[in-house]
């Protein structure tokens, strides 16, 4: 009976005839999306998933775009790139999609910039390397603010502490790699020192050793982290377990209340750059972002029981670049809808308010970022 | 001029992580000692033990919680072993083997499922998050020496149960020779349940001990089992002593290459050792030539 | 001529998987079928080790990933900062390097696919010796442990060099133009040619093992399998089989590391993973460990469904559980009951003329 039950399971695999859509032109409008929903980016990925399936909802609900509703065709990448590949194929030749938004990763985003671009699809990635959008792709935009704009907040607010020799941590996952490419690119100009610069496993189980390090090298007179949990909670937390006081910088990707309570006491005075999203009660009413934010955060948290954080925010952006330019363009054009969004300005976002061009397809510049630290277990901005 | 307190603070850095892999080297070391199975699944008895006891944290006082834990993990443990070895007639070692690689994938993706994929941690046993203790300069987190205390006691309660119960000795009867201890009497496919519930309650309580340092999410399992069976091998298979110190010199030696090479290759180093180690003592540093490696596919 | 039917059969399959495709408009299947059909080739070739040279190796990965590797780095670096070594001029007369142009409309001094292929290839066979000469000294669990920690060391050199891209990996890999006219590319257009190349290659390695396993060398390696002492004892070097049967298989990998690169276009870090190994030991053991038919079927079959993203997020899990269903129920993998079920139904149709058939 066994074997007979493997039979059929090949045979039925081979000959099962998949249900596909053409792309109908009184459709509905499929965007595609490519998110780590599982896997070792969940923490990018699942809350992008839960944000844009909430976002097409209430668009939806609110009558679509263009009289049509939004399709949202979500394919959980796990952060492979070669399923990132094989999904992004099958979005532009199967499902036909208008756009692709995501993936969550750079390294992911990378390994499509190519594909998108010669195929001609519209891709606005949620993954914040430089490299995605310099050299500049026609097709190719991404949402997250550039690693370089919120490296040039740290420098600022290190100069205005008197601070020039730092130690540089980061993992060797892609954001890690990105964020210590710009680190070393940048200092000399704003007349940082590196003194210390050391890569590791983005798994770790404990750092002290790389702090003792970094103690050991004399006039170090901050650490700046470059990578995301658990490691950012465990520096935190180790560098005040051997006696490492100096001041902590945290790259963006701190954007979780839930990392702060991780990291517990040891997360007191950390300073990071971040979108608005994180403070957004500490916002005068009249901010451009005010409104959307406040909206996100209560729906989101309402919806899902679980804190929001920023890296959603970037798909919510993502969403609404597209949606705006099939709005401005008027038309479900692919090309259009492209050339639409090179022209968007003065557009509110979660993490910043946008301003394209074909020259910048980030649209975002350094007032994206607020510098924030943590005070009483809380986040608030950082005034000097 | 060297300075002491430095070394002494690498040192220490080394036996933090060493700690940790000597932990779940421990159980690696009994499945395999007792039935001749690499269990890749240990690493996720472990993030089992450290996930249940986050959750159960919420309802129940840290000591219960734990202790719940680890009964549960334990009689997971058995479930798969009755399960998936002893309900299903297995020809050889190697399938064995690849359906505990199947189990922990399946165990991970069930976790996964079951609590999300966000990092937790239970609270720190004494002390908070920047807690220390110091010597000579030197300073570790609390939580440390509760791990190194747990190990401890692991290798003193297991030595104690080998040598001296009866069960103990039918176990150890059991690895040395199958054939004769069936014939003598010996139930098999019992002493096996038992090494898996075991194993697993000794990777439970690892799992709830360690996870104030290192933070407990789904996917911990598969690196710390990793490092884990090059512990135990590199100390010798069979004994959980050596298990242990197996796992103090892998992290030892990792710190120390972080302190004169880049970071980035510290696993790197670590793994050539042991490649280099294996290739030269393929017993184990503390381990005998005799019977290990008889043990046919 | 009874040895040619499973060579038929399998081109039958291919043919068959692609005039189907094609007739339910969902030709786009072709791409992630390719892309299985490669994985299964690094499953052949771990078949030959394990189960026939009956040596297990979790490092698999790491062979695929040198090859892919190799060949990207190499066809993707700019040489032109060497233009004036003599060395370099020579290379390029001989057509090893050449400039091609890139995505954004400069140019570059790259080496030729074909020259990264043999590179790749030599890159691989080097190591593969290196590490097998000692590491198949070992028995058993050691060997396993051995073949892990090579994995992994290859894993975090790759992850950690800025030469292969750190963990963003490599994109922008040219297209490779073999001979016949025929291109190992992605583009949607060649989709079907590389389907047939893909499946070309594997077919030819499945002869190539078929073949192997019926020669002098074959039955070495089983008799090596079922008793490496014995057959000590009659003569056989078994230290040179081994590491034949090793380095073979990692040479496989590789070179279906390099088809699949200029087929995606790049290569990343995730490639030499423990978990890819893992996965392709699994797969080799479950398709029956010396059968590399059974290991090509359930190989392409698993992965095609994993690629194309059928199993969602459970995607590991139906993985694992797959895994372990088929083990436990078919441990000598799924085609000794296939055949035997299809015996079993020929027979019924057609009365039998002759006495039994010899099973294969």
């Amino acid at each position: 009976m066994k074997r007979v039950l493997i039979v059929l399971l090949a045979v039925g695999l081979l000959a099962t005839p998949v249900w596909g859509r053409d792309y109908e032109e009184k459709g509905p409008i499929k965007i595609g999306a490519i998110f780590a929903v599982t896997g070792p980016a969940s923490f990018l990925g699942a809350p992008e998933q839960k944000t844009v399936e909430m976002l097409v909802d209430k668009i939806n609900a609110e009558g679509g775009v263009l009289g049509r509703r939004i399709q949202l065709v979500l394919k959980d990448s796990g952060a492979s790139p070669e399923k990132a590949v094989s999904f992004a194929k099958t979005l532009i030749d199967e499902d036909n999609v208008l756009a692709i938004i995501g993936p969550s990763t750079s390294g992911e985003t990378m390994q499509i910039k190519q594909l998108c671009e010669e195929n001609k699809m519209l891709l606005v990635s949620c993954a914040a390397a430089e490299v995605i959008v310099n050299p500049v792709a026609k097709y190719v935009f991404k949402t997250p603010q550039k690693d370089s704009q919120a490296i040039t907040w740290i420098f600022n607010t290190m100069k205005d502490m008197g601070i020039t020799k730092i130690a540089v941590l980061s993992s060797n996952a892609g954001f890690g790699a990105a964020g210590k490419k710009q680190l070393e690119t940048m200092a000399p100009e704003a007349g940082i020192e590196i003194l210390s610069n050391e890569v590791y496993d983005k798994r770790a189980t404990d750092l002290t050793d790389i702090l003792t390090k970094v103690k050991s090298t004399a006039g170090v007179q901050a650490v700046v982290n470059w990578s995301i949990v658990p490691a950012q909670s465990i520096v935190a937390k180790n560098m005040k377990q051997i006696g490492l006081d100096v001041p902590l910088f945290q790259s963006h990707g701190f954007g979780n209340p839930k990392y702060v309570e991780q990291a517990g006491v040891a997360a007191e005075g950390t300073l990071f750059p971040a979108g608005r999203l994180l403070v957004v009660d500490e916002l005068p009413d009249k901010h451009p972002q005010k409104a959307l934010l406040a909206e996100y955060k209560t729906n989101y948290e309402a919806k899902h029981n679980e804190d929001v954080s920023t890296f959603g925010g970037h798909a919510y952006d993502a969403l609404m670049v597209v949606i705006e330019g099939i709005k401005k363009a008027d038309s479900l054009n692919r090309d259009k809808v492209r050339d639409a969004i090179e022209r968007i300005k003065g557009l509110p976002g979660t993490a910043g308010v946008y301003d394209f061009s074909p020259e910048d397809h980030t649209g975002l510049d350094l007032s994206a970022f607020e510098m924030l630290t943590v005070k009483d277990g809380k986040f608030t901005i950082y005034k000097k | 001029m060297v300075d002491a307190s430095l070394i002494l603070q690498y040192f220490l850095s080394g036996i933090t992580k060493g700690s940790i892999y000597a932990v779940v080297a421990i159980g690696f070391n009994l499945i395999y000692s007792a039935t001749g199975v690499l269990n890749f699944a240990q690493g996720e008895f472990v993030m089992l033990g450290g996930m249940v006891a986050v959750t159960l944290c919420l309802f129940v006082p840290l000591p219960v919680a734990v202790f719940v834990a680890v009964i549960v993990v334990a009689l997971v443990g058995c479930a798969l072993e009755i399960v998936f070895f002893r309900k299903l007639r297995h020809h050889s070692i190697l399938h064995m083997i690849i359906i505990t690689i199947g189990l922990s994938i399946v165990i991970q993706e069930v976790a996964l499922h079951l609590w999300d994929e966000k990092v937790r941690s239970l609270p720190y046993f004494t002390g908070n998050e920047i807690s220390s203790v110091r010597f000579f300069g030197a300073a570790v987190s609390p939580q440390v020496l509760w791990v190194l205390g747990t190990v401890t006691v692991m290798v003193v309660l297991l030595h104690l149960f080998l040598r001296y119960t009866a069960r103990g000795r039918a176990m150890r009867a059991c690895s040395s020779n199958a054939e004769a201890a069936m014939l003598a009497g010996i139930n098999i496919s019992n002493m096996r349940t038992l090494s898996f519930g075991l194993s697993a309650a000794l990777g439970g309580l690892a799992g709830c001990v360690i996870s104030p340092i290192t933070m407990t999410h789904y996917e911990m399992g598969a690196p710390l089992a990793i490092k884990g069976f090059a512990a135990a091998i590199l100390g010798g298979l069979g004994n959980p002593t050596a298990a242990v110190a197996g796992g103090l010199l892998i992290g030892v030696a990792e710190a120390f290459s972080v302190s004169q090479l880049p970071a980035a290759y510290s696993d790197v180093t670590t793994f050539i050792l042991f490649l280099l180690a294996l290739f030269i003592r393929p017993h184990g540093l503390f381990g005998s030539p005799s019977g290990e490696d008889v043990r046919e596919v | 001529m009874k040895r040619l039917i499973p060579v038929i059969a399998f081109a039958a399959l291919a043919v068959a998987a692609q005039v189907v495709s094609f007739a339910v408009g969902k030709e786009f299947c072709l791409t992630q079928l390719t892309m299985a059909v490669y994985y299964a080739i690094v499953v052949m070739g771990l078949c030959l080790l394990m189960g026939f040279a009956g040596q297990v190796s979790l490092g698999h990965g790491a062979f695929f990933a040198i090859g892919g590797y190799t060949s990207a780095v190499l066809t993707t670096s700019d040489f032109s900062r060497f233009e004036d070594s003599a060395w370099i001029a020579a290379l390029k007369r001989a057509h090893v390097l050449y400039l091609k142009a890139d995505l954004y409309g400069g140019e570059v001094l790259a080496a030729t696919p074909w020259a990264a292929f043999l590179a790749a290839m030599a890159m691989t066979f080097f190591i593969a010796c290196l590490i097998g000469y000692p590491a198949l000294r070992l028995k058993g669990h050691y060997l396993a442990m051995a073949t892990l920690g090579f994995g992994l060391i290859v894993y975090k050199m790759v992850l950690g060099s800025s030469i292969t891209g750190s963990a963003d990996g490599i994109t922008g890999v040219p297209e490779w133009k073999l001979f016949f006219g025929l291109t190992v590319s992605g583009k949607s257009a060649l989709r079907v040619q590389n389907y047939y190349i893909a499946c070309a290659v594997a077919l030819l390695l499945l002869v190539l093992l078929m073949n192997l396993v019926q020669s002098r060398v074959g039955r070495a390696l089983q008799a090596i399998h079922d008793r490496e002492t014995a057959a000590g004892a009659i003569g056989i070097n078994t230290a040179r089989y081994k590491l034949s049967a090793f380095v073979l298989s990692a040479l496989i990998a590789a070179a279906a590391g390099v088809f699949l690169t200029h087929y995606n276009g790049g290569i990343g870090p995730s490639e030499a993973s423990t978990l890819k190994s893992v996965r392709y030991v699994a797969l080799a053991a479950a398709g029956g460990m010396g059968n590399p038919w059974g290991a090509a079927l359930v190989s392409t079959i698993i992965n095609f469904l994993s690629l194309r993203g059928w199993f969602g997020s459970y995607d590991n899990a139906v993985f694992g559980a797959a895994l372990i269903v088929i083990i436990s129920l078919a441990p000598q993998g799924p085609l000794k009951p296939l055949g035997l079920l299809i015996r079993r139904i020929i027979g019924g149709i057609r009365a039998p003329k002759r006495g039994g058939h010899a099973t294969p």
